[in-house]
């Protein structure tokens, strides 16, 4: 290593230094730290701190709450992903297809992208009111409860979270289409393809990359989400609407179990890992990222 | 047929427009309707407009002290944010940092990080520190999750510029400082902008550490306060929506100002290495 080499690294180390610090300060430890509680029974009001060893994990392997909470977790998840990816590719090639309304529309899906979750959250559970709620009124006048229903709660919640996320992919997908020239579907239309064919063979496989980085960020998010059921039904009624995140906080915070909730918010922690690794593999193979 | 596939993407385009336009709508409707007509459908439009909602809102509610905490908490969530990410995001694009690979990862992996899993741990940590119920602990906490991302769209806005410039700088005896100073900054003004709004956005909106780290008025932010809007008797549907209302206003402007950035930038955020 030469003394100019040295010196740049020293230079960037000295930059990137106080970031890392930081973020070791609020991020490093008290990840470690997590794990830490999670082995712990504790009450914070009553001072209570005694080790439990792995004895929150072993509870929660036959609690059928958390059994329901990760089942929950798995029908958001997918559901909200599958559902966000279907709609935001067809807003995408609608967008592409049609410049009248699109300014508007753009204008509209990052509005919504853009709100806080609360806000969303407020606004569904207006729109979904039994008797005032524009949801009933359009259809027809049923006085459904959506949210006070344990077997709409789920499907409503999901709902609105893909309202409000279902613009991340519209968006992503749109701008992949804006960077195909306009040479490939010029090519396309020569050999004889049609708008079908056109569709299935250039542009899908042209939004294939993005595709899959959209569905990893969704995945990670769904399976993350808070804000949306907290706020909307608290995880209930009946618990339908209880995800591992609603049940970790409810743990935590209001039956006071420090060592509890945070053994799930490290079996919430490991799982969004898991699935974060899962498809850096996918994408590596894929070539999507280095 | 072929009208079929013709017209079916005009038929997505309104309906999408509709489901976008009319909730957003909706809320706006509900926020100027007075407080007898608001349970009563149909009619779906009011008879009169009123601005009582936000007089109520403005003058007997806690969301204007709570638009204030949240204006300075995100404010300074994003000086924070900025003055650590830029130095580091300048190291990791154009200087060697030994281990940059790894520490790229761990930047990236630390975006993807569940707030549920860090919110006891910071909890205990923020009240150890007598912070709980204070601006400081939600600035903190905010950082945590807003410093990985401004310093990754950042090293991504500092790579478009042309590397050139700063070593014909380096060659006429400008120190790192000087090139950051007079050159890298001034061309990256635009994505500090960007980045910057973004990470208000993101300080503005979240809601689970801003929830569980207050306690009074001392500290809750717009969506806490919205999310514990008091309600005795019934729920003052209309007061939440002009809150909800007031509340979107940041947003919106960002957005505004964003618009061709935001389309643009969240497919560079994507697919950047």
């Amino acid at each position: 290593m030469t003394a100019g080499q040295r010196a740049r690294r020293r230079r960037g180390l000295l930059l990137v230094a106080p970031a890392l610090a930081v973020l070791l300060l609020l991020t490093g430890y008290p990840s470690l730290y997590v794990l830490w509680l999670s082995l712990q029974h504790r009450v914070p009001v009553f001072g209570i701190a005694e080790f439990a060893g792995l004895g929150h994990y072993a509870f929660l392997a036959q609690d059928p709450r958390f059994w329901s909470a990760v089942r929950t977790t798995g029908l958001f998840t997918v559901a909200s992903v599958l559902l966000e990816l279907g709609l935001g590719l067809l807003v995408a090639l609608a967008l592409q297809a049609r410049p009248r309304g699109r300014r508007l529309g753009l204008s509209l899906l990052l509005l919504a992208w853009a709100m806080p979750a609360v806000v969303t959250a407020k606004l569904f559970e207006w729109l979904y009111h039994p008797s005032a709620g524009l949801v009933n009124v359009v259809l027809g006048g049923w006085a459904l409860n959506w949210l006070g229903d344990p077997r709409l709660a789920l499907p409503a919640v999901i709902l609105s979270d893909v309202w409000r996320t279902m613009p991340f992919v519209a968006i992503l997908a749109y701008a992949r289409l804006l960077s195909i020239p306009a040479e490939v579907y010029e090519a396309a239309q020569m050999d004889g393809a049609g708008r079908l064919g056109t569709l299935r063979h250039v542009t899908l496989p042209l939004l294939r990359q993005i595709v899959m980085i959209a569905v990893l960020f969704r995945t990670l998010d769904a399976v993350r989400a808070f804000d949306i059921m907290y706020v909307l039904t608290g995880g209930g009624p009946a618990n339908a609407t209880e995800t591992l995140t609603v049940y970790a906080y409810r743990s935590l915070f209001q039956m006071l179990q420090l060592g509890f909730g945070s053994a799930i918010g490290m079996i919430v922690f490991a799982l969004v890992m898991t699935v974060a690794w899962a498809y850096l593999r996918l994408l590596r193979r894929e070539g999507v990222v280095t | 047929m072929k009208r079929l596939v013709h017209a079916l993407p005009d038929a997505l385009v309104l309906l999408g427009l509709a489901a976008y336009a009319v909730p957003f709508f909706w809320q706006l409707l509900t926020s100027f309707k007075p407080e007898a007509e608001l349970l009563r459908l149909p009619p779906l439009l009011p008879t009169r407009l009123t601005l009582d909602h936000y007089r109520v809102v403005l003058e007997q509610s806690l969301i204007p002290r709570a638009l204030a905490n949240s204006f300075g908490i995100a404010s300074l969530t994003t000086l924070l944010a900025l003055a650590l990410g830029v130095p580091a995001a300048y190291g990791i694009a154009r200087l060697a940092v030994p281990g940059k690979n790894l520490l790229l990862l761990a930047i990236v992996g630390s975006t993807a990080f569940p707030q549920i899993a860090t919110v006891s741990p910071l909890y205990l940590i923020l009240r150890s520190l007598g912070l709980r119920d204070t601006w400081m602990a939600l600035v903190l906490a905010h950082t945590s999750f807003a410093l990985p991302l401004t310093i990754w769209l950042l090293a991504g806005f500092i790579r478009e510029i042309p590397h050139a410039l700063e070593e014909s700088a380096a060659v006429d005896g400008a120190s790192t400082t000087q090139t950051l100073g007079r050159i890298v900054l001034p061309l990256l003004a635009p994505g500090l902008a960007s980045t910057a709004l973004l990470t208000f956005l993101f300080s503005w909106n979240e809601f689970l550490f801003a929830y569980t780290f207050t306690a009074t008025e001392a500290s809750r932010t717009v969506p806490v306060a919205l999310a514990l809007f008091p309600g005795v008797y019934e729920v003052p549907w209309g007061d939440i929506a002009a809150a909800s209302m007031l509340a979107s206003l940041p947003p919106i402007l960002i957005v505004l100002v964003l618009q061709r950035h935001l389309v643009r930038g969240l497919l560079a955020g994507a697919v950047r290495e």
